[in-house]
């Protein structure tokens, strides 16, 4: 069975189905939209379940079939464990976001959005899935469309202008990608399946008479590369993160940050490294320090803000410039941070977004400063909100920490004083947590919030399945991470490095 | 400095944990992670009776420790290192770690302290905090705390020390701002966490310095190999360790969070801020032992730290009228004593952990006791308010009296045996100066805290009664004054039963290793007189100002010294203006230029290759299908740049 076709083909049915339901049926509208979601999610359960993690290094679920031979695309799919676990990121966090959305919007519009929703979904599985450049480069640009509506029709006052913002950065990158993705396609083998990925790793390995392309495999790399940096936002083309996160409704917040942006430090692990692994370890060094500004900066603006979602946005920034950290740091513990770091980052961002747009909704206002004195008025949403916030700097025993700590430690073995630097991170995120908790939730009680619900019990199932997971991942990580690094191995592979020796030789046998 | 422990070193090999005690363990930690998680999720239903669970489960965690002590000392002294391996934690390719747990001599120390202590505490706080509207969520971090103590001192690698670590501090946070409908309160809550953060910055870089030299972070793969590293990534670690140690123990320079930690409940204050948390930089230096053995100038480090922050707590402490802040003060310089003690290595170990087992006991003890003054003085802790209160609450003053003859080191009480200790070992290691720097700065620091802690004392029992008119000082229920008693009893006794025949001594040899006797620069019983000749006139100082001498109630300007005490020795202005005031001025730049002037560039980038001019604001006027149109024509162009190059 083309399981992962089934998997990606399920919500557009479902967009189409609520896209035909007559006005006035919004109560079915949202059914459909949560139960097709969650069947998605008990299909990417079942290929998780069915996955073979002894060979996680291997494309899985694999099918391929010719889609335009004259250029050479294919149809082509298949995860390995990087995949998978992207995959289940997405279908976990769409069911979340519908049910964090149920009594958002009505009629048309209630429609539209669970539907573009559940389009969404579907590209971001191809996205995760595609095994062919050409196809890859589809999903990445066919996702820019319903993101693009959702932020321009449901979001708040400058709605037009962050999706246009969004839009532009996003095909900029998009364009010079493509330009690379062409390129690539004439450097490869071609036919009719030319843009295999498999077929085009390796490309730039040395041929016998040791020449390399240097100049162009360099120029591909930077292609893919900077469309990937805009995605995943690193310093300095973030600029239309914080926009485009403020002005969209939490749940797309959440999709956008905890998924889509995901592609970019996806791509940069599964696509740059194993097509340009000379390139790749060329242009390092300057990526990593353009990681390290990202670290500080993104937590310095968070510091900053004084709208809570442009805070969170920034908290992002602070990440993904972790994520980058661990993926070109070129170490086995690095890249499992790295790819580990993707899947924590989506729940506990998801988590700090969804809370924040429930204290939103009550107060009418993302202005932090609106805010104070919570923790007497709902102590248990204030519970939830400084538990997200825990998960964002990090503290161990949640599962950020985890990724964090191996990105790190894995970071130093071979850029020391990078490392070093970027643990300044871990200050500057216990400051924008907890100055955001303090000015938000702490102090007097205040009239405004006197006849304020705590959580109630819809919103409890949005959360409660987040919190579960980053405590569970906090103190076991060990089933992802077994499905993750037999994939981060196989990169190393590819990209050609292998993990630096300790400086002492322990006798073996000596660590139990 | 030579490392002291070059020859005859015999540290106890590691054999795994055996039979069904040893390999249980991990209840230890599950039994008051398991309360804290009830209480929590339970909500309102627990009201009723959840305080009484986390009491269970700390008594439960005490009976299932100390039962593993005695296991283990039913075992010859070499075999008492045991390692119990529990699931595999993360196995991400190079980096390979199993969550495990160690328990030796050291470990169980601490587990003892922790749950007696803290289960006195916790009995104390159902009396204490029984108006508390939130009093099952007070129980249930207190749990928290215990069980990430516990995780702390138990954990067999740096990493999972590191999630106890960051975990007590998770728990000192919540409980410091428990009250955080204050905003003073949740300021100093939250300064404790950052400030911890710095200290976690430098523990933080030592695994990752450690893992790059060892390929590993449990202790069994580092400690034994330490002297294998080079001196300079030894030192390196042994620094940033102590940064660590410095965050976590309140010690200069990272001081400054202490003292506004006394905004949480006094029981917190007495278990976390005084007999345990704090206290975790004196055992994280201690365990890592062999790394500063092997790092001469991280041990120095580690003692100059030590002999700064005594002498820096016992002037603050002779300023304040605030009896908690006076206690906090006294705490920092405490743990110097301590963390000098860690630094000399050697017997500077056994005394160093010695000292903390005792200081556990009188300190929880008088912070219990002061816990009990203010609940009789309507929550004053106005030092200058109190006087003459021993009449009225006879069991604090006798209880609290005992603590007070320990910690001055009067013989035979507690903190003689252990303080003294602390001084002969000063005075008797390393060569030239050395002895006499240290040394004195012991021996000073001992007549100090005689003088500030005969005048807390003074003040709040003896000479003449300042109450406001309201007060009505009245003895507290017992639920509070049995564990006070109970804490009393080892102040009294715990420093001679450590102490006599070298109990403690042998007990912990398989963690530190054996120790061959080091002479002090002066003989061993004048140093004794001479220091109980500073206790006294540091006590009769005291008496003469704040028992016989009329105290002001308000307090008088006093000395530059004073004054600079009472500001804790300016030490927040000097944050304030080092690192407080920059890093505003420069978020606030950021937050400017990042939207004047990184995305303008960008933008006006972006636009400029759309051959549009630099408008940002013409984005919102929909020429999206232009700009795209540009792009596209850029495309080509470089498409036809790539495929020229491409040969």
């Amino acid at each position: 069975m083309p399981w992962l076709t089934i998997m990606g083909l399920l919500p557009l049915l479902g967009a189409v189905i609520v896209w035909a339901l007559p006005n006035g049926r919004d109560q079915l509208a949202r059914a459909i939209a949560l139960i097709t979601s969650l069947a998605v999610l008990g299909l990417g359960l079942g290929l998780a379940i069915g996955f073979d993690v002894s060979s996680a290094g291997l494309y899985q679920y694999a099918e391929n079939y010719r889609w335009i031979p004259q250029i050479g695309a294919s149809y082509a799919v298949g995860v390995d464990g990087i995949a998978l676990v992207m995959v289940l990121l997405s279908a976990i966090l769409v069911p979340v976001c519908v049910l964090a959305a149920w009594n958002e919007y009505r009629g048309n519009a209630a429609r539209n959005f669970f539907a573009l929703i559940l389009v969404l979904e579907t590209f971001m599985i191809g996205v995760f899935a595609a095994r062919d450049v050409f196809l890859f480069y589809v999903f990445f640009e066919a996702m820019l469309i319903p993101v693009y509506f959702l932020i321009g029709q449901f979001g708040g006052a400058q709605r037009r202008y962050a999706a246009v913002k969004f839009l532009l950065y996003s095909l900029l990158g998009g364009l010079v990608m493509l330009v690379a993705v062409i390129a690539l396609y004439h450097q490869g083998p071609g036919g009719e399946q030319g843009f295999l990925t498999g077929s085009l790793t390796g490309v730039f390995a040395a041929d016998a008479a040791g020449a390399v392309p240097v100049m162009a495999e360099r120029l591909m790399f930077l292609g893919f590369f900077l469309a990937f940096a805009i995605k995943a936002p690193m310093w300095p083309v973030h600029t239309w993160l914080p926009d485009a996160a403020s002005e969209a409704p939490p749940a797309v917040s959440v999709l956008l940050v905890g998924v889509l942006d995901k592609v970019g430090t996806f791509g940069m692990i599964t696509l740059c490294l194993p097509l340009f692994p000379n390139a790749s370890r060329w242009a390092a060094p300057v990526i990593m320090v353009f990681a390290v500004i990202s670290v500080l900066y993104g937590a310095l603006l968070a510091i900053g803000q004084s709208n809570l979602m442009r805070l969170i946005a920034y908290t992002s920034i602070s990440h993904f410039g972790f994520i980058v950290l661990g993926v070109f740091a070129m170490t086995t513990t690095g890249q499992s941070g790295s790819a580990l770091y993707m899947v924590n980052h989506g729940f506990s961002t998801a988590a700090l977004f969804l809370v924040a747009g429930m204290l939103i909704s009550r107060r009418g206002s993302s202005t932090i400063g609106d805010f104070g004195g919570l923790q007497r008025s709902t102590p248990v949403l204030a519970g939830a909100f400084l538990l997200a916030g825990l998960s964002s700097l990090a503290l161990p025993g949640l599962s950020s920490f985890i990724s964090e700590f191996l990105v790190l430690v894995g970071t130093y073995q071979r850029y020391p004083v990078v490392a070093i630097v970027s643990t300044l991170g871990i200050i500057l995120a216990a400051l924008y947590i907890l100055i955001t908790y303090q000015r938000m939730f702490t102090g007097p009680k205040q009239e405004f919030a006197s006849a304020w619900r705590d959580l109630d019990s819809r919103e409890m199932w949005v959360v409660a399945p987040l919190v579960a997971v980053i405590i569970a991942l906090g103190f076991y990580p060990k089933p992802v991470l077994d499905v993750l690094t037999p994939a981060v191995d196989r990169t190393m592979q590819q990209v050609q490095q292998v993990d630096p020796d300790p400086a002492v030789q322990i006798a073996e046998g000596a660590t139990p | 400095m030579t490392p002291l422990l070059a020859e005859g070193t015999t540290r106890a090999a590691i054999g795994a944990a055996e039979g069904a005690l040893q390999q249980g363990a991990w209840l230890l930690v599950a039994l008051p992670l398991a309360g804290a998680a009830l209480l929590l999720l339970g909500g309102r239903r627990t009201d009723a009776w959840g305080h009484w669970l986390a009491v269970a489960a700390s008594w439960g965690a005490f009976v299932y420790g100390a039962l593993l002590f005695l296991d283990l000392r039913s075992l010859a002294p070499e075999e008492r290192v045991r390692d119990l391996t529990l699931f595999s934690w993360m196995p991400a390719g190079g980096f390979q770690l199993d969550a495990g747990l160690l328990l030796d001599p050291l470990s169980l120390a601490f587990v003892l302290l922790i749950t007696f202590v803290g289960s006195l505490i916790h009995v104390y706080s159902v009396a204490y905090m029984e108006h508390d509207d939130d009093r099952r969520r007070f129980f249930a971090y207190l749990n928290l705390f215990v069980a990430s103590m516990l995780l702390l001192v138990l954990a067999n690698s740096y990493a999972l020390l590191y999630v106890g670590w960051e975990g007590v501090g998770l728990a000192s946070y919540l409980l410091i701002g428990f009250w955080n409908h204050n905003p003073v309160y949740a300021t100093a809550a939250k300064k404790a966490f950052v400030m911890n953060r710095v200290g976690d910055f430098g523990l933080s870089v030592a695994i990752m310095i450690m893992f790059a030299t060892f390929g590993t972070v449990t202790y069994a793969g580092v400690l034994p190999n330490a002297g294998e590293g080079s001196t300079n990534a030894m030192t390196w670690i042994g620094l940033a360790l102590l940064l660590g140690a410095c965050g976590k123990s309140a010690q200069f320079p990272l001081q400054a969070w202490l003292g506004d930690a006394m905004a949480g409940p006094t029981p917190v204050s007495a278990l976390i801020h005084a007999a345990t948390m704090v206290t975790a930089g004196v055992y994280l230096v201690v365990r890592s032992g062999p790394i500063y053995e092997a790092a001469p100038t991280a041990q120095l480090a580690v003692v100059i730290v030590g002999a700064v922050t005594l002498l820096f707590g016992a002037i603050v402490g002779c300023a304040k009228d605030d009896i908690k802040k006076a206690l906090a003060a006294s705490t920092m310089s405490q743990i110097g004593y301590m963390m000098l003690a860690a630094g000399l290595g050697g017997i500077g170990y056994v005394f160093a952990i010695m000292h903390l087992l005792t200081h556990g006991f009188f300190k929880a003890g008088m912070f219990l006791g002061a816990g009990s003054v203010m609940h009789g003085m309507n929550d004053s802790v106005e030092m200058r308010r109190y006087g003459a209160l021993s009449g009225a609450m006879k069991t604090t003053w006798a209880t609290f009296g005992l603590g007070w003859l320990a910690i001055l080191g009067v013989p035979p009480f507690s903190g003689f045996f252990s303080k003294d200790g602390i001084i002969e070992t000063a005075f008797a290691t390393g060569e030239g100066w050395r002895p006499w720097v240290f040394g004195m700065a012991t021996l000073i620091g001992a007549g100090i805290t005689a003088f500030y802690m005969s005048r807390l004392f003074f003040m709040t029992f003896q000479g003449r009664k300042r109450w406001p008119a309201e007060a009505h000082p009245h003895e507290s229920p017992s639920l509070m004054t049995v564990p006070m008693i109970i804490l009393a009893v080892g102040s009294v006794a715990l420093g001679g039963f450590l102490f006599v025949g070298g109990r403690f001594h042998d007990w912990l040899e398989p963690v530190t290793g054996a120790v061959e006797e080091h002479h002090p620069v002066i003989a061993k019983y004048p140093l004794m007189g001479l220091t109980l000749v500073l206790v006294a006139v540091g006590v009769a100082l005291a008496w003469r100002q704040y028992w016989q001498a009329e105290v002001p109630q308000t307090a008088p300007r006093g000395s530059w010294i004073t004054r600079a005490a009472r500001k804790d020795l300016y030490q927040d202005d000097v944050n304030e203006a080092v690192f407080m005031r920059p890093g505003q001025y420069l978020t606030r730049s950021l937050v400017f230029t990042d939207t004047k002037g990184v995305d303008g560039a960008v933008g006006g980038l972006a636009a400029a290759v759309g051959g549009l001019g630099g408008r940002l604001r013409r984005w919102q006027s929909g020429l999206v299908r232009t700009y795209a149109a540009s792009m596209l024509a850029g495309v080509v162009v470089l498409l036809l740049g790539v495929l020229a190059v491409r040969g």
